[in-house]
């Protein structure tokens, strides 16, 4: 038993309690890691505004809130119909749920699925599969570099783990869906989820964060995927949570020679955001594309970290991030890429645009490139701005009224990063969680 | 492109590597209050000024050195350095003709003959030689307009009333570690004022030079434009070849009133160290300016080819209303020479409008980052900010870093923010030697279009020196 002396109560009790009950449920061969993490966790603490990493975003609140877990015994018995209304519609495919942090197999389906191809909870996972597990989990998603990476590994319990074999192409997207209730209170939840695509594998995966309630509540998960040579993940990542919760995530992600990496994150909720997306090209031909669309208002804060990392020649990255911001939103983005020593022939192309709608919202962006390599072509660009006034006139001109040409000025600018949603039921979610933000009067119900 | 023609430019020597022997008037090394007041004592200063001095010596005391830079050297000791170093000087000299001719030879050396510039130019230089001015020239010229330009021990005894009211107003003592050793220590610099309405006539230019071995250099200016003045100020420096690190911590500020505009050039090339990296100058800076006034403008651009190490954001507070700030820079590193440079531009006023044009060239081993601030505070309705970072990379062992922050609070406020990064263009140089360039040719047109932008903000006599010492410093390093 290590020392947990300055770590939150909630966090040294939780520890201490999976330490026991490992023979239980299988998970000792994770103690070494779980250890490891709880010191790196202990020796970090929450981080605070003096670090550089951490400038704009203020952890106050968070350490404020008296939050605890979930025990197993209180497992929270979600109604089917309750969860309808946050379904994507007409999506087909694998979901899986997870309730306050727990697998809910009742609300879940993963029949469907090609042969090999593995969706299964993490605890079966770690029960079931220590070798298979034990070659990914928390190789790619680091401790040392970020205190919330730590605490969730020091927490590892229950998430996701996706497998799929050598050549398997996997057509319908897997739906990963994390629901907060607050039924027991505000609580504190650390999903985590391992992708493993083997050479030639492709897939679609969504990472869809809800909540049934509009109270606090926090969710710390971290997602590690790694791509073999050729694999191809598209990946999506919607985040609805309360306006009044906190959301600390982690996505670290590795590959391999060729492989294809395509992300596009939604953030509409939660009072306090942070997305750590850090991306390994380590092999030859690797691409990756990073996009991201923020719409927040009111006392909301997003912030998303992006660092990729080109370690071998000839690799590609593109990013593409949107903010809009209204009411008293702050809006982070810092997006770092790094170019290796002997990384020739990158190719990195970073944008970020951030629409500030309020006098009172405010917006901190810091794109940063580091090259240590001669023969590259890398760029980056930032723009803060109001909407176009040339643009708003000249849609007036056209006898469309200052407020609506203003909604529609905004759904075009979001438009840009919804467009690069391939699914066409989640874009229509999507698309209609914007309508609620910026009511444009078009219908998005549609049967499937 | 030729790896050849790269070598020659990044391996060129520095080529004004020579030492002066001139007696020197050095208090021993190391740093206390009893070093503080013989500095001040020997520059007979006014007891604020001391006072002054002393309350940022104990503020130095409380800091601890920054290491955020993107930069890597060995820690300094301030303890083994000697901090105010005079030529040994005959009483007040009246003209050219008192000068130490050996003096005067130096500067002959250097291309900036006093009188040569005192005929052809119409500059007036004010040469500071180490840390003591030793000629001031066409100051009586300047002071039938009422302008004072003078160093800043005589600005201090002269004009004690104006360094007192804005002496730290830009930079205080308490700004950071290096300004406040500066305040400590500083041992001498330029005062300029123009006084309200007047448009100084000519370019004021002085020219810094590190002379005695192991003397940091804490310079100091202060150049305030009273309302509707205007005034360009160009600084250059070159230093002898050395061994040991040279540290320099300089503080410049400025300060336009109301409808006032100061321009500010400068062109840097201290002695960057061997092409092993050995000996250098370690060159951080800390250069502000305050737009107090309405339509107020300053431009800072600056030519960075020299020191080893260089830590340096010239800065503009835009306060008043309509206020302008400007930023334009080149920045080299060859060899082993590391930069981290840029600038930061608070936006406080309406209408307050900055531009940032930072080109970087890095090449042999050369480490650069650009590291910037735009901020646009609450009351800062439709403020505008346009920048643009290019790096240039030669060599597969060079790096180029860019570190900007926009922070905007005011949402009708607009910011635009591009960089690039890319190795010098093959089909360029292709195309340049088709047509009957050589290579090294070609590679100093690309680099001097690459930088044309910030040349064409310098005035004529520095667009020229710059322009050589470009392709002094990138000689045969472009491949």
């Amino acid at each position: 038993m290590i020392r947990v002396e300055g770590v939150p109560g909630l966090y040294a009790k939780r520890f201490a309690e999976l330490e026991t009950q490992c023979s239980d449920d299988g998970s000792c061969w994770l103690g070494p890691l779980r250890q490891q993490a709880m010191q790196s966790f202990e020796a970090q603490g929450f981080p605070t505004t003096r670090l550089e990493e951490w400038r704009y975003f203020d952890l106050g609140p968070l350490r404020k809130t008296e939050l605890h877990h979930v025990h197993d015994r209180e497992r929270v018995n979600l109604r089917r119909e309750t969860l309808a209304g946050y379904h994507v519609h007409c999506l087909p495919g694998a979901l899986l749920v997870f309730v306050d942090g727990y697998f809910e197999p009742v609300l879940s389906a993963t029949r469907s699925l090609p042969a090999g191809v593995e969706v299964r909870d993490l605890a079966t996972a770690i029960r079931m599969q220590p070798d298979l597990l034990g070659e990914h989990l928390g190789r790619y998603a680091q401790v040392e570099r970020n205190a919330f990476v730590a605490l969730n590994t020091a927490m590892l319990y229950d998430g996701a783990f996706v497998h799929v074999p050598r050549g398997v192409v996997v057509d319908s997207p897997i739906h990963l869906m994390f629901v907060s209730t607050g039924t027991r209170g505000p609580t504190v939840s650390h999903p985590r989820t391992i992708v493993v695509a083997e050479e030639g594998a492709e897939l679609t995966l969504i990472e869809d964060y809800v909540s049934t309630t509009d109270d606090v509540y926090f969710t710390n998960p971290v997602i590690e995927i790694a791509l073999a040579p050729n694999a191809r993940l598209e990946h999506y990542k919607l985040e609805r949570d309360s306006k009044k919760a906190f959301h600390v995530a982690g996505m670290a992600v590795h590959q391999e020679r060729d492989s294809r990496f395509a992300s596009t994150s939604i953030s509409f909720g939660g009072h306090l955001v942070r997305n750590d997306v850090s991306c390994m090209l380590d092999g030859e031909g690797a691409e990756c594309t990073l996009n991201g669309l923020n719409v927040i208002g009111e006392h909301q804060l997003v912030d998303d970290h992006t660092r990729i990392v080109h370690a071998k020649p000839h690799c590609t990255s593109e990013e593409l991030y949107k903010s809009i911001l209204d009411g008293f939103a702050e809006g982070v983005f810092n997006g770092a890429i790094v170019v290796a020593k002997d990384a020739q022939k990158t190719s990195s192309q970073q944008t970020n645009r951030n629409l500030v709608l309020s006098r009172h919202a405010l917006m901190n962006t810091k794109p940063q490139l580091e090259i240590y390599a001669d023969d590259v072509k890398c760029s980056h660009g930032a723009t803060v701005g109001e909407l176009d006034e040339d643009a708003s006139f000249y849609l007036r001109t056209r006898g469309i009224d200052a407020d609506t040409a203003r909604r529609i000025l905004t759904y075009a600018f979001a438009n840009d990063v919804l467009g690069r949603i391939v699914i066409e039921p989640l874009r229509k979610t999507v698309e209609s969680e914007l309508f609620a933000f910026i009511p444009v009067g078009l219908d998005t119900k549609q049967p499937c | 492109m030729s790896t050849d023609s790269i070598r020659r430019v990044t391996e060129g020597e520095y080529k004004y590597g020579f030492t002066t022997e001139i007696e020197t008037d050095s208090v021993p090394p190391g740093l206390n209050e009893d070093v503080i007041r013989l500095i001040s004592a020997k520059k007979e200063e006014p007891e604020f000024m001391l006072e002054w001095r002393l309350k940022a010596y104990r503020q130095w005391l409380k800091m601890k050195e920054p290491h955020w830079a993107h930069v890597e050297y060995p820690p300094v000791d301030y303890q083994e350095i000697v901090y105010y170093s005079a030529p040994k000087q005959k009483p007040k000299l009246k003209s050219l003709d008192e000068v130490d001719p050996e003096l005067l030879e130096t500067f002959e050396k250097l291309g900036i003959s006093l009188e040569e510039q005192k005929r052809l130019a119409g500059v007036a230089v004010d040469a500071v030689f180490d840390s003591v001015s030793v000629a001031t020239t066409y100051k009586k010229k300047l002071g039938e307009l009422g302008i004072l330009f003078c160093s800043f021990s005589e600005a201090v005894r002269e004009h004690p009333e104006l360094v007192q009211k804005y002496l730290g107003s830009v930079v205080p003592y308490t700004d950071n570690f290096f300004a406040a050793l500066n305040s400590a220590v500083f041992s001498d610099g330029s005062f300029v004022y123009v006084p309200k309405g007047v448009r100084c006539p000519m370019e004021l230019s002085t020219y810094f030079r590190i002379n005695a071995a192991d003397t940091g250099q804490f310079e100091r200016t202060l150049i305030i434009a009273d309302e509707g003045a205007y005034v360009s100020y160009l600084e250059g420096c070159t230093a002898p070849m050395r061994d040991t690190n040279q540290l320099h911590a300089a503080v410049v500020e400025l300060v336009a009133l109301d409808d006032a505009e100061i321009k500010y050039s400068t062109v840097q090339n201290w002695y960057p160290g061997d092409k092993d990296g050995k000996g250098g100058i370690y060159n951080f800076v800390t250069k502000r300016g305050a737009c107090r006034g309405r339509n107020s403008k300053i431009s800072w651009t600056q030519v960075e080819t020299g020191s080893a190490i260089t830590w340096k954001y010239p800065s503009c507070i835009l306060q008043g209303d309509n206020s302008v700030g400007e930023f334009y820079s080149v920045a080299v590193t060859n060899h082993y020479q590391q930069a981290d440079t840029g600038t930061k531009m608070i936006h406080i006023g309406k209408n307050t409008r900055s531009t940032i044009i930072s080109k970087g060239i890095s090449a042999g081993h050369g480490q650069q980052s650009y590291r910037g601030l735009v901020k646009v505070m609450k009351g800062a309705d439709r403020a505008r900010n346009y920048s643009q970072c290019d790096s240039m990379l030669m060599g597969d062992r060079c790096g180029a870093h860019t570190f900007p922050y926009i922070e905007v609070k005011n949402p009708s406020a607009r910011l635009e923010h591009e960089a690039t990064t890319s190795k010098i263009g093959e089909d360029q140089i292709y195309y340049c030697k088709q047509r009957g360039l050589s290579e090294e040719d070609a590679v100093n047109l690309i680099v001097n279009g690459f930088c044309k932008e910030v040349f064409r903000e310098l005035p004529m006599e520095f667009a020229v020196e710059a322009q050589k010492l470009l392709s002094v410093t990138l000689e045969d390093a472009v491949g």
